[in-house]
């Protein structure tokens, strides 16, 4: 089991190299010039700013900037922002807890949706419970979080005033009361996050339940005379996980994306709002080190399925 | 239509089980009017070929049947004198495994892939006689050496997938038997096997049964098990119950042309070298149970079919001590 996840994470150095080559030659063949604001800077003379651009290397060829930037990177340089002149890694280091939050907890609130309305919907099909479950979760992931989010913020904090709708970092208060604002500002995006992912889950966990609730195992558990509620939660929901498990892990991509998107409306100062405004800028460094964690994310995510997928399926051994 | 030999000695009594079943296009009478009886430590074996109403006839004793779509539409399961069909959900879970034990046809599906074999058989242990996990592991090792599977210490630690498909069995059979029932149903448990393993499962199955004493009732469609197996048999046919029979008497005089036509299509190869015989099959399918034709159900596959046939149903009548048939001829 450690020897397995130990080989792959070294699997997974190749396949991040690769990565950070896409990325970084995308990044280079962009248009755009992080030294566009100079350009137009009638304080900065054109030279200046030619020597600058050599004296940083933004001239050289993309092989010997790649190396450049892989070297420094091993070294744990990450470069500095153009725009704000702070580190890198101090910058994503700053925005990641943030967005791992947020994104966190609305995933587990998804899970905390789907699994049990699934379950239930699937026990029930065609029942009153599964129809309206149904209907939700069409509604639910029919909406874009963009659009939910501006309707929460027009419900939740222009009507009724409830919740704040900017995201503050200072929250002058200590103690249970700074808590109580950081959930209050955290709900929404969590919740706007969460209620989308959930819904698309709920029908996926539901036609799961569905698929291993008819196998002939199902029916030798009944025919020990377990009770229903047994034969529920330990033969058929282990099972129906495995499917689930996969698609989860597989989603975290496109949760990352729509997280951007949550960000933004909520001026959540996350990765995804540090990425728009590195991306708004063209400040490359911070893109290239943003998309990267992303992608070494994205890699820990697909890890952590296979390890769960074997732990729920003993059919898949560590080899 | 009461079964009259025996009285309370019987364990099990299927007295006019009607079981439909609603579809899209209206009820399937999957079971329509059943009288099977087993007394204490016999085999009866059930006969008939797929979709005459067999399995449902079994599921619907331990209440396995998806209801609904299925529904009990009418008769009685008496269960030592206690009729099982009001029963509830909790009254039937008592009965399941710790009373009436069961083995289906399909090895390879019916065991959970992500539980050791152990753990499995030691579920119903720990639920009907209240082992421990220790306990019942330890029982579910010597249920494995019961049923052959050799090196059973090591092997109850094992998952399903790690076992073949006759060794798959005989965990089922383990299982099933593991809490000491009164009565065995075996669903057609060699069908999905090949021939060698069949024979295995059978004779562990007898051995079973000369063992712990359990009643058996085997479900099956191949007469060569039945006449290994058997002391009594009944033969259905679109459910019903065409013919029953002791063993040898149905051999040796079977009355109604579906059983003539079953016997006959047995491969015999001692025949088929000496004579070059065709095997002889019995002509079309089992009729839709949707709506099927007024009077005898096999009237329209029948070699001597009359007039009489299509027009009343030929009620069960007793030719022999035991021996009943519905059939006018």
């Amino acid at each position: 089991m450690t020897q397995y996840v130990i080989r792959r994470l070294l699997i997974a150095i190749p396949s991040l190299l690769g990565i950070s080559v896409i990325l970084f030659t995308v990044l280079a063949l962009a248009p755009g010039d992080p030294f566009e604001e100079l350009a137009t800077n009638p304080a900065i003379p054109p030279e200046v700013r030619l020597q600058l651009r050599a004296s940083l290397g933004l001239d050289d060829p993309i092989h010997v900037r790649y190396i450049a930037w892989l070297t420094s990177m091993l070294r744990g340089e990450w470069g500095y922002s153009f725009v704000s002149r702070i580190n890198v890694d101090q910058l994503i280091l700053q925005r990641l807890p943030t967005t791992l939050i947020v994104i966190g907890t609305s995933q587990v609130v998804a899970l905390l949706i789907a699994l049990p309305v699934g379950v239930l919907a699937a026990t029930r099909p065609y029942s009153l419970f599964d129809k309206i479950a149904n209907t939700l979760a069409f509604i639910g992931f029919s909406l874009p979080t963009f659009f939910t989010g501006l309707l929460f913020i027009l419900f939740f904090s222009i009507y009724l005033d409830w919740l704040p709708f900017v995201y503050r970092t200072q929250i002058e208060a200590t103690g249970w009361r700074w808590f109580w604002e950081q959930v209050k500002q955290t709900i929404m995006p969590v919740m706007v996050l969460g209620l989308f992912q959930g819904a698309a889950w709920t029908r996926f966990v539901r036609s799961a339940v569905l698929d291993v609730i008819r196998l002939d195992y199902v029916t030798t558990a009944r025919s020990k005379g377990l009770p229903e509620r047994t034969v529920i939660t330990k033969h058929v929901v282990r099972n129906a996980l495995i499917p689930v498990v996969t698609l989860v892990a597989l989603q975290m991509p496109v949760v990352f994306g729509g997280a951007i998107v949550t960000e933004q409306i909520f001026r959540v100062p996350g990765i995804g709002s540090l990425l728009i405004t590195a991306i708004l800028s063209n400040d490359t460094p911070v893109i290239m080190a943003v998309t990267f964690v992303f992608a070494c994310l994205v890699v820990f995510f697909n890890l952590l399925a296979d390890v769960i997928y074997g732990w729920l399926d003993p059919r898949i051994s560590y080899r | 239509m009461k079964h009259t030999n025996g009285g309370d000695s019987r364990l099990l009594e299927i007295d006019g089980l009607k079981v439909h079943f609603r579809t899209d296009d209206g009820w399937v009478r999957a079971v329509d009017g059943v009288d099977i009886g087993i007394g204490r430590g016999e085999t009866v074996c059930v006969v008939g070929e797929s979709g005459c109403g067999k399995t449902v006839t079994a599921m619907t004793v331990m209440k396995l049947i998806a209801m609904p779509p299925g529904k009990i539409v009418a008769g009685q399961i008496r269960w030592q004198g206690r009729d099982l069909v009001p029963l509830d959900a909790e009254g039937m879970r008592a009965i399941r495994a710790k009373e009436i034990g069961i083995v289906f046809q399909e090895p390879m599906t019916s065991l959970n892939p992500v539980y050791t074999v152990g753990e499995q058989i030691a579920e119903s242990l720990r639920l009907h006689e209240g082992l421990s996990k220790r306990a019942a592991i330890e029982r579910a090792v010597e249920m494995l050496k019961l049923v052959h599977i050799p090196n059973p210490q090591r092997r109850v630690h094992d998952y399903p997938h790690q076992f073949s498909g006759g060794m798959r069995q005989r965990v089922m059979i383990a299982m099933a038997l593991a809490c000491g029932p009164k009565l065995l149903i075996a669903d057609e448990p060699t069908t999905a096997l090949d021939v060698t393993i069949q024979a295995q499962i059978l004779d562990l199955l007898n051995e079973m049964k000369d063992r712990l004493g359990m009643a058996v009732m085997l479900i099956t469609h191949a007469m060569g098990v039945v006449a290994e197996t058997a002391q009594r048999v009944v033969v259905m046919y679109a459910g019903k119950v065409v013919e029953e029979a002791p063993v040898i008497e149905l051999f040796g005089n079977p009355r109604h042309p579906y059983t003539q036509g079953l016997i006959r299509s047995i491969p015999r190869l001692d025949l088929a070298a000496v004579k070059k015989e065709r095997l002889e099959a019995i002509p079309g399918t089992v009729p839709s149970l949707l709506n099927p034709p007024p009077g005898c159900r096999f009237a329209a596959r029948c070699r001597y079919a009359m007039a009489q046939c299509t027009e009343a149903e030929p009620p069960l009548r007793e030719v022999a001590p035991g021996h009943k048939v519905a059939c006018v001829l």
